[in-house]
């Protein structure tokens, strides 16, 4: 039965996501009977095409896709070469978990509370610093090039690059390299450029993939801080897809075929990127050049990586200083009231999408620690490494959502699923699992296998041995792995707004609904809660392990 | 017939030779050992004998454990304790539940044989320890206890003393053989330390 | 107790319609314990406080669940009705109650997605205005027929901040004029958002050669005409909107945080009390007021609806009717929580719902009859869906 395991996880996986990838193809492609579309053709794509302001919105989604891709990724390289084996690498350490369990959508709310012409930062330095009594018309939320849009992906997408980074370094038994170049004179940077990218970079492949695939399609993200006139293509096919009329529907599903096209292409793209500078680096890489102390590059890029945290922390603040702000005019720099009225008011509103957000996600977490758990131990025991079948799990993380999701939500209204707990579970595992599949696979390959032989020559079947053994001597990565599964559906967008059919709202949709709205009071308490309910979450997996076993010092 | 045999057991990996063919017989009470270098397959010979063997090794030859073949049986039915070099103490454990785990979930008496296992491993009183807090040699020796619990009808070691520190290791050696007779059950020790071969006063087989 | 034996009497006494089966007290029963998933935009807190109220009252007095769904956009609701009818889910529909008028509503109507006609059956309904505001009965020239229940009026105003702007424009070239030498200071909600287009068609009302046309559906021979100098006026004002009219505000509420924030010193609204009620709830500077037009300004009902495929149309219609109550009436009209004109004709009411309304405090910054101006009827939805969708054109690019 443990054999199946694989297969079925992929089965339960894989195969809506194609269903949805096909169902969305076919309106695409002109067959949707129930609005009269019986012929098969290009005509719809026809119809995408000549909609208005279609152009300038690929432009916009591409160009601001690549760009914070790129820029995550090379912030966090030069952070790492910057500060690899000092404290401050540390220190920065201990910040990237709590601000990879913040919701994207909280972050992007209190970001643009922060840098809006109105925000934060200009009410701290007006009118002194500028002469400002009212806000500035300039736009720096929602400018036309994207980049608050940009600025806002990096402060998510650096840290889990500089995350999985960490993870490679571990593996990568670095150190020792590092100080050998460091013994024949390269600088610091430079040794680190010449010698640990080169070994570090296929390692992160997959993840900077998916950063770009989520960069280039996420729908919350760009709601909040991206132009709207036109907007990036996801938001632009959420919005056709809200039609009354359903006339955009079909040119909506084929502009979700586009989009997928869009990421396929990038992802081509930047793997050809990716073998061009290998291959300009080629001699870069053996002709000696040591590079100097490259003290101003370490400093910006320290600089640089300090400012991105301040600014997220930042942001979290403001969400929590307007949810207690009774009147905060421009240009206070703070408000000149506080109050708790709005989170009393809110409570009772608040409790349902956050008892939905919470029982979501732990169903999801506990049914993707599950499966990742059989299919872990199948590995084991048949002895097998992960098929490379496996590697599938990471598509829902490649694919844009909302390419299968419009297919999805068709296919779930056929099969009268929609609105449905499970269906809304299951949309929510399909991002779960592989994040919490990837937290948990390594220490669980890494646990030595002589505690499990020992075992069973104790007499321990192969379950009691998994119960008794293994889950507690894991427990720690287990926590862990639950708590990234639980910030992941804790922050979920687009997947709850399809699958929960409009019954079930989350912290993560109430606070992206309102952020189109007025009340900054309102909206941050939701985002606030939003932000702090897998924060919780996770200092509560930390703590669990931890205080059971307090007396026990080989379990640290 | 009582006792450890092997007959002909030959190990491959990957259509390579790695040990054997090996013939051997070790009757109950005694102890019998293996030399050779590191990457001789000496533990993979006992991962086989366990039933653990990683499913990328191949085996032939039959093992029989007082007269019934092993082949097919599953681990936890062989009835075969095992000794490694690290002692392997569940850290999430205390030193009682390690001992408690070893016990036979049937047997009437778990606390008392709990109980004698500690005091004659010289640790009354110390059930309730986290292991860590426990010295090498106390460790080794809760680790013996905890796979004789089990009641084995044999017991492999695997260079079980080559981690202690050199004043330990002739006591260790001393507890752990004479408990092992005192069982009269068969053992079989693989090592590459002459010592330990000469301290089990057995047969010796030099691979 | 009292209260529901009241409504019970009085939906004795009710005109039955041929479809109605079913009295009024099997209504009540049938609703009892039951869920209404009420789809409403949610963009607005001080609507959603009210609807939590709401909530409230009914699950105390009936025993119903109701659930606020909350839309980004009122089509999202339409669009699910629409896609249960084409997967054949005629019953057990996941939309039991939709806030809704104008263009959703017409195109509910067209599409037989509506249950009923159920308004007549409604105890309250009886004392709904209907002759002072002929809109309760007619949205958007299109007549009701029974098939939603009014409950919230809703009259154009245009809302600014008193102390940089004394004396606002009343007119259509007046507020261009003033565009003209304050660039930056004036927005309006973008024309996917309802009150966005609104924007444009009160432009439109005022502009247009023939105010006539307005009633009927456009047509491809008349539209251009009809709306040139409506986009004359719009191309010269444009320019000089907030951010240079290349980004609006996503709604209503949205744009009123702009002002709050000082970014702009006019704005439309839909509620003649957004002044005061905003300044009451700390969401406008204190010397923001209200003005209405010269030639008068939209005004129109805002309905709820039942879709033909709810789960629970009879507590749906329970909802329907609290809504239209004496108690909830008052509080709506109340500037501490909206601020709407009610539905009803509040000299019609009986004694035991009329003191409700004697209960709602006068508020300064009201506006008076003469200062908001006439009313002026909608015109067909489709004037507003066409100039939605020809603004995206000249927007997007």
């Amino acid at each position: 039965m443990l054999r199946l395991a694989p297969v079925a996880t992929l089965l339960v996986f894989l195969a809506p996501i194609v269903a949805g990838l096909l169902s969305t193809a076919l309106p695409a492609f002109g067959w949707f009977p129930a609005l009269g579309g019986r012929e098969f053709g290009f005509g719809i794509f026809a119809r995408l095409f000549a909609q208005p302001g279609l152009g300038t919105s690929i432009a916009l989604t591409l160009l601001t896709g690549i760009l914070a891709t790129a820029l995550s990724l090379a912030l966090a390289l030069a952070f790492c070469a910057a500060a690899y084996g000092t404290n401050a690498f540390a220190r920065a350490q201990r910040f990237l978990a709590p601000l990879l369990a913040t919701p994207h959508a909280a972050l992007a709310i209190g970001f643009a509370f922060l840098i809006a012409p109105s925000g934060w930062i200009a009410r701290v330095i007006s009118p002194e610093l500028t002469g400002w009594t009212r806000p500035p018309d300039i736009a720096t939320v929602q400018d036309p090039l994207g980049l608050a849009f940009v600025a806002g992906l990096m402060l998510k997408e650096t840290p889990y690059l500089l995350l999985t980074l960490t993870a490679a370094i571990g593996q990568a038994d670095l150190a020792r390299s590092l100080a050998t170049a460091r013994m024949l004179g390269y600088g610091k940077f430079t040794a680190w450029a010449k010698v640990a990218i080169p070994r570090l970079y296929p390692q992160i492949r997959l993840p900077v993939y998916a950063v770009l695939a989520f960069a280039l399609s996420n729908v919350d993200v760009a709601l909040i801080l991206a132009p709207t006139n036109p907007p990036t293509l996801s938001v632009m096919i959420v919005r056709w897809i809200s039609d009354p009329h359903l006339d955009l529907f079909m040119p909506a599903a084929a502009a979700g075929l586009l989009q997928f096209a869009l990421v396929v292409a990038s992802i081509g793209a930047w793997r050809l990127g990716e073998i061009a500078i290998a291959h300009a680096a080629r001699d870069w890489l053996t002709n000696g050049e040591r590079g100097g102390e490259g003290r101003l590059r370490n400093a910006s890029a320290r600089a640089a990586l300090t400012l991105l945290f301040a600014l997220a922390i930042a942001a979290l603040a403001a969400l929590a200083m307007w949810s207690v702000a009774q009147s905060w005019r421009f240009p206070d720099a703070l408000p000149d009231r506080w109050t708790s009225a709005h989170w009393l008011r809110e409570m009772p509103s608040l409790a349902a999408p956050a008892t939905t957000t919470l029982l979501v996600a732990l169903s999801a977490t506990a049914i993707a620690l599950m499966l990742s758990v059989l299919c872990l131990e199948n590995e084991v025991r048949s002895g097998k490494r992960a098929s490379k079948a496996l590697a599938l799990l990471y598509a829902p993380l490649l694919i844009p959502q909302v390419s299968f999701l419009i297919g999805v939500q068709t296919l779930l209204v056929r099969l009268n699923l929609d609105g449905g707990f499970a269906a809304l579970v299951w949309a929510h595992l399909l991002f779960v699992l592989p994040y919490v599949f990837l937290a948990l696979a390594d220490p669980w390959r890494a646990l030595d296998p002589r505690y499990t032989r020992i075992a069973s020559c104790l007499g321990a079947s192969p379950w009691r041995v998994l119960f008794a053994v293994k889950i507690p001597l894991l427990l720690r990565p287990l926590s862990v792995a639950a708590a990234v599964g639980f910030a992941v559906s804790a922050a979920l967008y687009l997947p709850t707004l399809f699958a929960g059919g409009g019954r079930w709202t989350s912290l993560t949709t109430e606070a992206v609904t309102l952020a189109s709205g007025g009340d900054r009071r309102v909206l941050g308490v939701y985002a606030f809660a939003q932000a702090a309910l897998p924060l919780i979450v996770y200092a509560a997996a930390l703590a669990v392990p931890a205080i059971l076993f307090r007396n026990r010092k080989g379990m640290a | 017939m009582t006792g450890l045999s092997l007959r002909d057991v030959t190990l491959r990996v990957a259509d390579k030779y790695l040990l054997g063919p090996l013939s051997l017989d070790v009757a109950p009470g005694a102890v019998a050992t293996i030399m050779g270098p590191s990457g001789s397959g000496k533990s993979s010979l006992l991962a086989y004998l366990c039933g653990t063997l990683d499913p990328a090794f191949a085996a032939s030859g039959q093992a029989t454990l007082d007269g019934v073949a092993l082949a097919g049986l599953a681990p936890e039915k062989r009835r075969i304790g095992i000794l490694f070099q690290d002692d392997l103490l569940f850290p999430h454990l205390s030193v009682a539940g390690n001992l408690a785990f070893a016990v036979p979930a049937n047997a009437p008496d778990r606390q008392r044989r709990v109980d004698v296992a500690l005091a004659e491993a010289e640790l009354d009183g110390y059930g309730e320890r986290d292991p860590a807090t426990l010295s090498g040699g106390q460790r080794a020796r809760v680790s013996l206890m905890r796979a004789l619990l089990a009641e084995p009808r044999a017991i492999l070691l695997d260079e079980p003393f080559s981690k202690l520190d050199a004043g330990l290791r002739d006591k260790m050696r001393e507890f752990v053989f004479a408990h092992i007779r005192a069982r009269q059950i068969p053992c079989l020790m693989v090592t590459h330390d002459e010592a330990d071969a000469a301290a089990a006063g057995g047969y010796i087989m030099r691979l | 107790m009292r209260r529901r034996d009241f409504l019970i009497a009085a939906g004795a006494h009710a005109a039955a319609p041929a479809f109605a089966q079913t009295s009024w007290t099997e209504t009540l029963a049938a609703a009892k314990g039951k869920p209404v998933f009420f789809n409403a935009w949610g963009g607005d807190e001080r609507t959603n406080a009210f609807i939590a109220w709401t909530a409230d009252r009914v699950r105390a007095e009936y025993g119903i669940e109701l659930r606020h769904v909350r839309l980004r956009d009122t089509a999202e609701a339409v669009q699910r009705v629409i896609a249960e009818k084409a997967a054949g889910r005629d019953s057990g529909g996941s939309v039991d109650l939709i806030w809704i008028n104008g263009p959703n509503f017409l195109a509910m109507k067209e599409q037989r997605l509506n249950y009923g006609p159920f308004v007549e059956r409604l105890p309250n309904f009886r004392y709904v205005d209907a002759e002072g505001k002929p809109s309760n009965v007619v949205d958007f020239t299109v007549p009701v027929d029974g098939y939603a229940a009014p409950w919230r009026l809703a009259q154009i105003v245009y809302v600014y901040d008193s102390a940089r702007l004394p004396k606002p424009p009343r007119s259509m070239a007046a507020m261009l004029d003033w565009a003209k030498a304050n660039p930056g200071r004036l927005t309006h909600p973008t024309a996917r958002n309802f009150l966005g287009a609104t924007f444009l068609k009160q432009a439109l009302y005022e502009l247009t050669q023939d105010r006539a046309l307005l009633a009927a559906a456009p047509t491809d021979a008349n539209y251009d005409a009809a709306v040139a100098p409506l986009w004359a006026w719009y191309d010269a004002l444009r320019p000089t909107l907030w951010r240079r009219g290349a980004q609006f505000p996503e709604s209503g509420p949205a744009q009123r945080m702009l002002m709050n924030d000082g970014e702009i010193d006019l704005m439309i609204s839909f509620n003649p009390a957004e002044a005061a009620v905003s300044i009451a709830n700390n969401l406008l500077p204190a010397t923001a007021r209200a003005t209405g037009l010269d030639g008068g300004t939209i005004a129109n009902t805002s309905f709820v609806s039942i879709p033909y495929n709810a789960a629970n149309p009879a507590a749906a219609m329970v909802v329907a009717d609290f809504l239209l109550s004496g108690e909830a009436q008052a509080r709506m009209s109340d500037p501490r929580h909206l601020g709407n004109p009610t539905v009803l004709d509040v000299e019609r009411l009986p004694p035991d719902q009329k003191k409700f309304f004697a209960d709602v405090p006068p508020v300064p910054g009201m506006l008076s009859a003469a200062e908001l101006g006439r009313a002026l009827p909608e015109p067909h939805p489709g004037w507003m869906t066409r100039l939605a969708a020809e603004w995206e054109k000249r927007v997007l690019r």
